[in-house]
C-alpha cells in the first residue's frame, strides 16, 4: 500500500475543468515532482493534497486514511508556498514555532526544535528578525524551516524557488535535496522548471491540461518521453515527420524525406504517419562522407561556454545540434558539414490526432 | 480567504440595512400624501415634489448650489492639475510640506474652517459675496481633486513620454498629446468628486452663507431646525437621486471603487 | 520615485503649484492666522470686539466648568462613536473581503456610497427614525418590546447612533485598504500548520489588520469630535459639543474671540491627536510592513 494515493481525482470549476483525471501513487520517503507548464493543474493538485481545495470526485488516501474531505489543519502536512506566506507580524522564531504552538508543544521543547529547524536551513541566529528584514533567499529558508519544524509526514512545495535568482536557485536545489534525503521525508514538488524537477526528484510526473501524461524517473522521462508533449517539454528535441514502412522485431523502418531510419519501437504499435525525435546532444558532426547520414550547411553557430549550439540546414529540415566544448571549435557559419547519429538514440511516436487542442 | 458563513452574511445584511435605513426612510416619506411626516403606505403622491417647484427659496438654493459646485469644481480641477504634476514629477525641497498643505483642509475641522473664513471675509467686508463663497468652496474641494489627479499623475508611465520625445515631439507637445490624455480620467473623476463635495458642503458653509447666498444644504438645515415636514424629505429624495446619478457617472469615468477606496489592485 | 527631471527641479514645480499655493496662502493660511489673533482679543457685550489682547478667552474655556462639560461630552461622544464604528465596521469589512465579485462591489457601494450624500439628508433620516413618533419607536411598540416611546432624539444615544452611521464608512475604508494588502496564502499557511480557522483569524489575520483599525479609529475620532450637523440636529440646543458651542458663540452671542478660541483649541486637539496617534501607530507597526 503506497503512502499517498490519488484515485480518479478530478476538479471542475463550473464549466471549467482544471483536473480531468489524476491517478498517482507515492511511496514513503520518495521525492516526486509534478512538472508541467502553467495552467496544467499541478498547483491545483497540490492544493487538493493539502486540503485547501476539495476534489470534485475521487479519493485521496494518506497513510491508510481517507483524507479526501479532511480539513487542512488536521492533515499534518508541511506546505511551502510560492510567495512563502510568512507571518509578517511575527519574528522568524515565532513563525517557525507556530506549528509547534498549535500542537501545544511546551515552550522549552519548542525553542529547541525551532533552533534545530533553523540550523537545518542554515539560518541560525536570525530568530529575532522580522520577515521584512530578510532577503528573498532567507525568507524562503524560513518558510522551509517552518514547514519542517512540525516534523510532518509529507512535505509539499509549490514552486518555492521561482522567485529566486538563477544562482541561488541552483544552490537551493542541491540543499533541499540533501535535507530531504537526510530526513527521509516524503516530498512533492510542483514546478514548471524541468531542470529543477530532474535535479531533485526520484520520479517526475509530467502534467498537461489536467492530466498526468507520464510518471517515470528523470532519466526515463528525458530519454523515453511517451508523448509528443513530454518530448518537447523536457529539454530540446528535433522533430522529423515520416511514414512507417515496415515493422520488424525490434525496430520500425521509418522513411523521412528519402532517408530510412531504424528506430526501436519498444513494443508499441506504430503505423502510418509518425514523428521521429532526435535530441540535439545525440547528433554529431563529421567530415567523413561515408559515415554521415546526411549533409547540410551551418546556419547559426552559438557558443554558450560549456557547449556549442548549431543549427544545420539539411535535407531533413533544420537540425539543432549541441556539441560539448571539447576539442577544436566546430566549423564556422556557412560551411558545409556532415551529421551522424545512432538510430538507437531515436524515439518514434505516432502523430497525436488532434483532439481539439494543439 | 475563507468563505463567509451564515453568521457573516446575516451580519452583513443587518449592517446594510442599518446603512440604508435612514436613506430609505427619507425616500419613502417624500412620497406621502399627508401634510406631516408619515409613510406613504396608505396614500402616496407627488404633492411634495410639486411643492418644491412652488417654493422659490428652495429653488433658488438648488440653483445656487449647482452653480457654486460647478464653478468651484472647475477652478479646483484647473488649479489641481499643475500642482499634481509638480508634486508627481519633481523631487524638490518642500515637496512633502506642499502636499500636506494642499491636503490640509481635509484635516481641519469644518467648524474651524467656517469660523476662519467668516473672520477673514468680514475683515475684508466681503461677507455677502458669491465670489468669496466660491473661493472658500475651492479650498474645501481642492484636496479631493488633488488626491485623485495626483494618483493618476503618479501612476503615469514615464516611458510613454520619453518615447514621444525620442520621436521628436517638443516637451510641450509631449505634455499635451501624451500626458494630459493619460490623466484625463483622474481629472474627470476629480472634478465630479469636487462637484459632489461642494454641493453637499454644510458645516463650513453655515458660517459663511448669508441670506443672499444660501446653498441647498444650509437651506435644508435651517428648515429642519424649525420644522420637519415632508417638503424637506422630498428635497432630500431629489438630492439622493441626483447623487446616485452622479455616482454612476463617476463610476463610468474613473471607477467608483478607485474614488472611494484608492487604487484598485 | 523616478522623475522626468531628477536634478534640474529648480523653479518649475513651484511655478506649477503657484496658483493653488497663492490661493491657499491667502484664503487658508491668512484666515487661520487671523482667527488665531482674534482668539486673543477682548470682547465686551456692549462694544463688541476691542483691539486689546488677552488670554482671558482661553482661560475661560479651559477653566469654566461649563466648557469643561462640553469638552468631556464631546470626548465621550467621540470615544463612543469610535468604539461602535470599530465594533460594527471591522467585522463588516472582513465579511466584505470574503465575498465574491459581483456581490462584493454592490455591497461596498451601499456601504461607502452614503459618503457622497449630504450629511443633512442622512441626519434627516435619523430624525424621522428616532422621533417619539418615529419609525423606530412605532416598530418597537408594534412588536411589543416597549410600551412607551423611548426618547432617542435630543439624547446622546441618538447622536451616537446617527454619528456612527455617518462615520462608519471611514472605518470600513481604512480596514479595507489594509485587508487588500494581505497575502491570502498566509491564511493557508496557518491552516497547514495546524491552526483552526478561528485560530488563524485571531493569530494571523487580526494582528495584520490592526494598523487599519487604528488609523480608521483615528479618523473617526477626529471627525466625531469636530462634528457639527449631526449633534446640532439630533442632540439639540441643550446637548452641546465643541463644534456647536463654537457656533453658538460666533453666530449666537456674537462673541467672536471666544468662539475663535474654542475653534483654535479644537484645531490643536485635532491635529495633536491625529498626528500623535499616527506617529505611535507607525512606530509600533513599522517592522511589519514595507
Amino acid at each position: 500500500m503506497s503512502f499517498l494515493t490519488l484515485q480518479h481525482i478530478s476538479k471542475k470549476y463550473g464549466e471549467f475543468t482544471a483536473i480531468e483525471q489524476i491517478d498517482l501513487e507515492i511511496e514513503r520517503g520518495e521525492f516526486l515532482s509534478l512538472l508541467g507548464p502553467s495552467g496544467c493543474g499541478k498547483t491545483t493538485t497540490l492544493q487538493m493534497i493539502a486540503g485547501f481545495v476539495t476534489p470534485t470526485s475521487g479519493k485521496i488516501m494518506f497513510d491508510g486514511r481517507d483524507i479526501t474531505r479532511e480539513r487542512p489543519e488536521k492533515r499534518g502536512m508541511g506546505v511551502v508556498f510560492q510567495s512563502y506566506a510568512l507571518f509578517p507580524h511575527m519574528t522568524v522564531d515565532d513563525n517557525v514555532g507556530f506549528g509547534l504552538q498549535m500542537r501545544s508543544v511546551k515552550p522549552a521543547e519548542r525553542r529547541e526544535r525551532v533552533a534545530q529547524a533553523l540550523d537545518l536551513v542554515r539560518l541560525s541566529g536570525l530568530g529575532a528578525r522580522y520577515p521584512k528584514q530578510l532577503s528573498g533567499g532567507q525568507r524562503q529558508r524560513v518558510a522551509i524551516a517552518r514547514a519542517l519544524a512540525m516534523q510532518p509526514k509529507l512535505l509539499l512545495l509549490d514552486e518555492p524557488m521561482s522567485n529566486l535568482d538563477a544562482k541561488l536557485r541552483e544552490e537551493m536545489h542541491i540543499e533541499l535535496r540533501s535535507i530531504q534525503r537526510s530526513l527521509g521525508i516524503t516530498t512533492i514538488l510542483v514546478t514548471h522548471d524541468q531542470v529543477e524537477a530532474m535535479t531533485m526528484s526520484d520520479r517526475i510526473a509530467v502534467m498537461h491540461r489536467g492530466r498526468i501524461t507520464q510518471i517515470s524517473t528523470p532519466f526515463e522521462a528525458y530519454e523515453r518521453p511517451q508523448t509528443p508533449f513530454a518530448s518537447s517539454f523536457l529539454g530540446k528535441t528535433n522533430t522529423l515527420s515520416g511514414e512507417v514502412l515496415v515493422r520488424n522485431a525490434r525496430c520500425v523502418e521509418v522513411e523521412v524525406a528519402g532517408l530510412i531510419f531504424d528506430v526501436p519501437h519498444e513494443g508499441r504499435s506504430m503505423k502510418g504517419r509518425v514523428n521521429v525525435y532526435i535530441r540535439p546532444e545525440k547528433v554529431r558532426l563529421t567530415d567523413h562522407e561515408a559515415v554521415a547520414r546526411t549533409r547540410g550547411r551551418i546556419a547559426t553557430c552559438v557558443f554558450l561556454g560549456n557547449q556549442w549550439l548549431l543549427e544545420i540546414e539539411t535535407g531533413l529540415g533544420k537540425l539543432s545540434i549541441a556539441r560539448p566544448n571539447f576539442g577544436p571549435p566546430p566549423p564556422a557559419e556557412g560551411e558545409e558539414v556532415g551529421v551522424l547519429w545512432d538510430d538507437d538514440d531515436l524515439r518514434v511516436l505516432e502523430v497525436e490526432v488532434s483532439r481539439g487542442h494543439a | 480567504m475563507e468563505k463567509n458563513g451564515f453568521i457573516g452574511l446575516a451580519f452583513n445584511a443587518l449592517f446594510l440595512t442599518f446603512i440604508a435605513l435612514p436613506l430609505a426612510v427619507v425616500m419613502l416619506v417624500a412620497f406621502t400624501d399627508k401634510g406631516f411626516i408619515s409613510m406613504p403606505f396608505d396614500g402616496a403622491s407627488f404633492r411634495w415634489f410639486k411643492a418644491i417647484l412652488n417654493d422659490s427659496d428652495i429653488l433658488d438654493a438648488i440653483w445656487l448650489s449647482t452653480r457654486l459646485a460647478f464653478v468651484a469644481a472647475t477652478i479646483g480641477a484647473v488649479l489641481a492639475v499643475p500642482a499634481a504634476l509638480a508634486i508627481a514629477r519633481y523631487r524638490f525641497v518642500g515637496r512633502g510640506a506642499l502636499t500636506s498643505f494642499f491636503l490640509s483642509p481635509m484635516m481641519i475641522p469644518a467648524v474651524v474652517l467656517g469660523i476662519a473664513f467668516l473672520r477673514f471675509l468680514s475683515f475684508l467686508h466681503l461677507s455677502g459675496s458669491l465670489l468669496a463663497l466660491t473661493a472658500t468652496h475651492v479650498i474645501v474641494v481642492l484636496p479631493y481633486a488633488l488626491r485623485l489627479i495626483l494618483s493618476a499623475a503618479v501612476g503615469l508611465d514615464r516611458d510613454a513620454e520619453r518615447a514621444a520625445l525620442s520621436c521628436g515631439a517638443s516637451r510641450f507637445t509631449a505634455f499635451r498629446r501624451v500626458v494630459l490624455p493619460m490623466i484625463k480620467t483622474g481629472v474627470a473623476g476629480g472634478w465630479l468628486l469636487s462637484f459632489i463635495q461642494s454641493f453637499d458642503e454644510l458645516t463650513m458653509t453655515i458660517f459663511v452663507a448669508t441670506p443672499g447666498t444660501i446653498t441647498l444644504p444650509v437651506a435644508m438645515y435651517n428648515h429642519i431646525e424649525q420644522t420637519i415636514d415632508p417638503l424637506v424629505a422630498s428635497v432630500s429624495a431629489v438630492v439622493i437621486i441626483g447623487t446616485v446619478l452622479l455616482m454612476v457617472l463617476l463610476d463610468r469615468t474613473i471607477g467608483l471603487q478607485r474614488v472611494l477606496i484608492g487604487d484598485a489592485r | 520615485m523616478a522623475t522626468l527631471e531628477n536634478d534640474r527641479a529648480g523653479v518649475a514645480p513651484w511655478l506649477l503649484s503657484s496658483p493653488a499655493l497663492l490661493l491657499f496662502v491667502v484664503l487658508l493660511f491668512v484666515p487661520l492666522l487671523l482667527t488665531l489673533m482674534l482668539s486673543f482679543k477682548v470682547f465686551s457685550d456692549v462694544n463688541g470686539i476691542q483691539t486689546t489682547y488677552t488670554l482671558a478667552n482661553y482661560v475661560a474655556v479651559v477653566t469654566d466648568p461649563y466648557y469643561g462639560a462640553i469638552f468631556l461630552r464631546t470626548a465621550g461622544l467621540a470615544i463612543a462613536v469610535t468604539l461602535l464604528s470599530a465594533l460594527l465596521g471591522v467585522p463588516e469589512t472582513i465579511v466584505l473581503a470574503r465575498m465574491r465579485k459581483p456581490w462584493q462591489s454592490w455591497c461596498l457601494l451601499v456601504v461607502l456610497g452614503p459618503l457622497l450624500i449630504s450629511v443633512v439628508v442622512r441626519t434627516l433620516g435619523w430624525q424621522i427614525l428616532l422621533g417619539n413618533n418615529g419609525l423606530l419607536n412605532n416598530a418597537l411598540q408594534a412588536l411589543g418590546i416597549t410600551s412607551e416611546p423611548i426618547r432617542l432624539v435630543f439624547t446622546m444615544t441618538g447622536v451616537i447612533i446617527a454619528l456612527t452611521h455617518v462615520l462608519v464608512p471611514f472605518m470600513v475604508m481604512s480596514v479595507w485598504a489594509t485587508l487588500q494588502k494581505l497575502d491570502p496564502q498566509v491564511e493557508w499557511a496557518g491552516l497547514s500548520l495546524g491552526a483552526s480557522p478561528f485560530h488563524v483569524f485571531r493569530r494571523v489575520v487580526l494582528p495584520q489588520i490592526l494598523p487599519g483599525v487604528l488609523s480608521g479609529s483615528i479618523i473617526v475620532f477626529a471627525l466625531s469630535a469636530s462634528a457639527f450637523a449631526t449633534p446640532a440636529l439630533i442632540g439639540g440646543r441643550r446637548l452641546k459639543t465643541v463644534a456647536t458651542a463654537a457656533y453658538d458663540e460666533f453666530l449666537g452671542s456674537l462673541n467672536w474671540p471666544l468662539g475663535a478660541s474654542i475653534a483654535i483649541l479644537l484645531l490643536i486637539a485635532n491635529v495633536a491627536i491625529v498626528m500623535g496617534c499616527s506617529r505611535l501607530a507607525e512606530q509600533r507597526f513599522k517592522h511589519i510592513f514595507e
